[in-house]
């Protein structure tokens, strides 16, 4: 079973690097978006008094690990047409395997790239020190977790890759809308507020903000927050683990 | 202890909603036997496919692997068959070495020992100085043999193929049974629509609509069916049959617009033909049976020419 997980994890990574536009789109489209969208509301938008840019920079690594894990996962699409996942399922693989190291591996490719966008930090104003960095690499490791197990659990059942884009655009985009990564959600229409208390992403966000940038107004308390993010992966991860084992008549293509 | 038969199946069933793909399927694969199952679109062969690689739950019957049930033991099965898929099951972003070793690590296998299977199947596929290639890179036929040499790997004691030899050149498929039947008591079993290939199985099932037509070696089948078959091609089939029958007393049929007479004297009608209605004959042809004629024997309709299979099932899938 390990050297199964193993292995899915390590082909996840190396199909990655060996992917030039990925790993350069990757790498970049965080930096730009935060360029633009920081440029653009520098000097009209200061939620809780911060800068655009400091306040948003938080928001990225969110941003990050939810688009990787929608990359990552949305190849369980290919790999089940291009026949690779038919060639795993009849190993002799146990299917929860097929689940951890397809998450790990993209939650792995998640955390890379958000510590490669925090070098980044002073740039924004964000102070990094030993501790907030520990603290900041715990949560967004739990929260990779959390995103690619969801991304994986959609994956897993769906047929085509538009229809995923669809989902995305529907359900993923607007999660990290209202998780308080782009604007403050605190003032929002009171039907949007209630969403924020239940969308997970919600204790994502603010568990990086606590991570990074200690008490800001209108974020859940940090252990509030941790506990949000925990359990979204632990339930993502399940889901993903009991997608994969249900439905096997599904699987022949 | 006596081996259990590769496998023993009885009474399968299986259907996709209300269309029946298979209709109570019973029959036995030897040990070390290359078993074919040779059937048109749609004859069950790729659903009975799906049942024996463990990709779909079992509806009706019984399936006996290896000794092992499939219904309670698929991962036991699993561990000790090789499937090789008509869509290739191998991962063309990653080299032909990576492809072996991630293979290999799904079966638990690591270090040394992966290596020097590898490293075996590798050389016996005429694959080591492609060992570093992106399997991408790779002709049709090259990619075939390194998903053999994949499936091979975990020393399987059954294979399964799946109209393994789609796609491939003459060569290639000839490559592809030399590595095949150099495996000291491998059984296989191999689904195809080609007759030409059916015709190589040590013991074949015909199947159509689900259900058997002929079961047997091909050489007895074929010789079932007795006698020597006359083919004669014309403008107008109908009119030429008609015009035999009255004339020669000869009976036959038309199929597929062609004349078509089949029995123990039939060239003796040879030279009649060539008299009498010369003009009219595109084409004459005088031959032993061939598994189409037993296909045409047991259905009453011709087996249809070999086209290739509908692409495998890109983005379909079948609920079950």
């Amino acid at each position: 079973m390990s050297k199964a997980v193993l292995a899915l994890w390590h082909r996840e990574i190396v199909r990655f690097l060996r992917d030039r536009p990925r790993v350069t789109g990757s790498l970049l489209q965080p930096v730009v978006f935060w360029l633009l969208f920081s440029g653009a509301l520098h000097g009209s938008f200061k939620p809780g008094g911060m800068d655009y840019g400091e306040y948003f920079f938080v928001g990225t690594l969110a941003m990050i690990t939810l688009f990787t894990a929608i990359f990552a996962t949305i190849t369980v699409i290919e790999d089940r047409k291009e026949g690779f996942l038919q060639g795993v399922l009849v190993s002799p693989v146990p299917r929860a395997a097929i689940a951890l190291g397809k998450i790990l591996g993209g939650a792995s490719l998640g955390l890379g790239l958000a510590v490669v966008f925090l070098l980044l930090a002073p740039l924004a104003g964000v102070a990094l020190s030993f501790d907030r960095v520990v603290a900041g690499l715990g949560v967004l490791a739990l929260l990779a977790v959390a995103v690619t197990g969801l991304g994986f659990a959609l994956a897993w059942v769906m047929d085509s890759t538009a229809g995923y884009h669809g989902i995305m655009m529907l359900f993923l985009m607007p999660m990290l809308l209202l998780s308080g990564a782009f604007f403050p959600m605190e003032s929002a229409h009171p039907l949007l507020a209630w969403v924020r208390h239940v969308n997970p992403m919600t204790y994502g966000v603010g568990a990086l903000r606590h991570a990074f940038q200690g008490e800001v107004a209108g974020v859940p308390s940090f252990a509030v927050c941790l506990a949000g993010t925990l359990l979204f992966a632990v339930a993502t991860f399940a889901l993903g683990t009991f997608v994969v084992t249900r439905r096997s008549a599904r699987d022949a293509v | 202890m006596s081996e259990a038969p590769a496998i023993v199946a009885s009474g399968l069933e299986f259907a996709y909603g209300d269309r029946r793909a298979l209709r109570g399927v019973s029959f036995e694969v030897p040990r070390g036997a290359v078993f074919g199952c040779l059937g048109p679109n749609g004859s069950g062969k790729s659903t009975l496919f799906k049942l024996l690689s463990t990709l779909v739950p079992l509806q009706g019957g019984r399936v006996s692997m290896l000794g092992h049930d499939l219904a309670t033991a698929a991962a036991a099965i699993r561990a000790r068959i090789g499937v090789v898929f008509q869509s290739p099951a191998v991962d063309r972003k990653l080299t032909v070495r990576e492809n072996l070793r991630y293979a290999g690590m799904l079966l638990g296998l690591s270090g040394r020992e992966l290596g020097a299977r590898s490293d075996a199947l590798l050389a016996a596929g005429n694959l080591a100085d492609r060992a570093g290639d992106l399997v991408g890179e790779l002709s049709g036929g090259l990619r075939r043999r390194v998903e053999l040499a994949k499936c091979l790997l975990g020393r399987p004691e059954l294979v399964l193929l799946d109209e393994a030899s789609t796609g491939l050149d003459p060569a290639a498929r000839r490559d592809m049974w030399a590595v095949l039947r150099a495996q000291p008591r491998l059984s296989v079993l191999f689904t195809t629509h080609l007759m030409d290939e059916a015709a190589e199985a040590d013991q074949l099932l015909l199947l159509d609509q689900g259900a058997i037509v002929a079961a047997g070696r091909p050489a007895d089948l074929m010789r079932e069916v007795g006698g020597q078959v006359l083919e004669v091609e014309t403008a107008d089939a109908p009119a030429l049959l008609r015009d035999l029958e009255q004339q020669c007393g000869a009976r036959g049929e038309v199929v597929d617009g062609v004349v078509r007479l089949a029995g123990e004297r039939v060239h003796e009608l040879v030279p009649v033909v060539v008299e009498r209605f010369g003009a009219r004959v595109q084409r004459l042809q005088l031959a032993h049976p061939s598994l189409q004629d037993v296909f045409l024997r047991r259905t009453g309709r011709r087996f249809p020419a070999a086209e290739p299979e509908p692409a495998p099932a890109k983005g379909r899938r079948r609920r079950a």
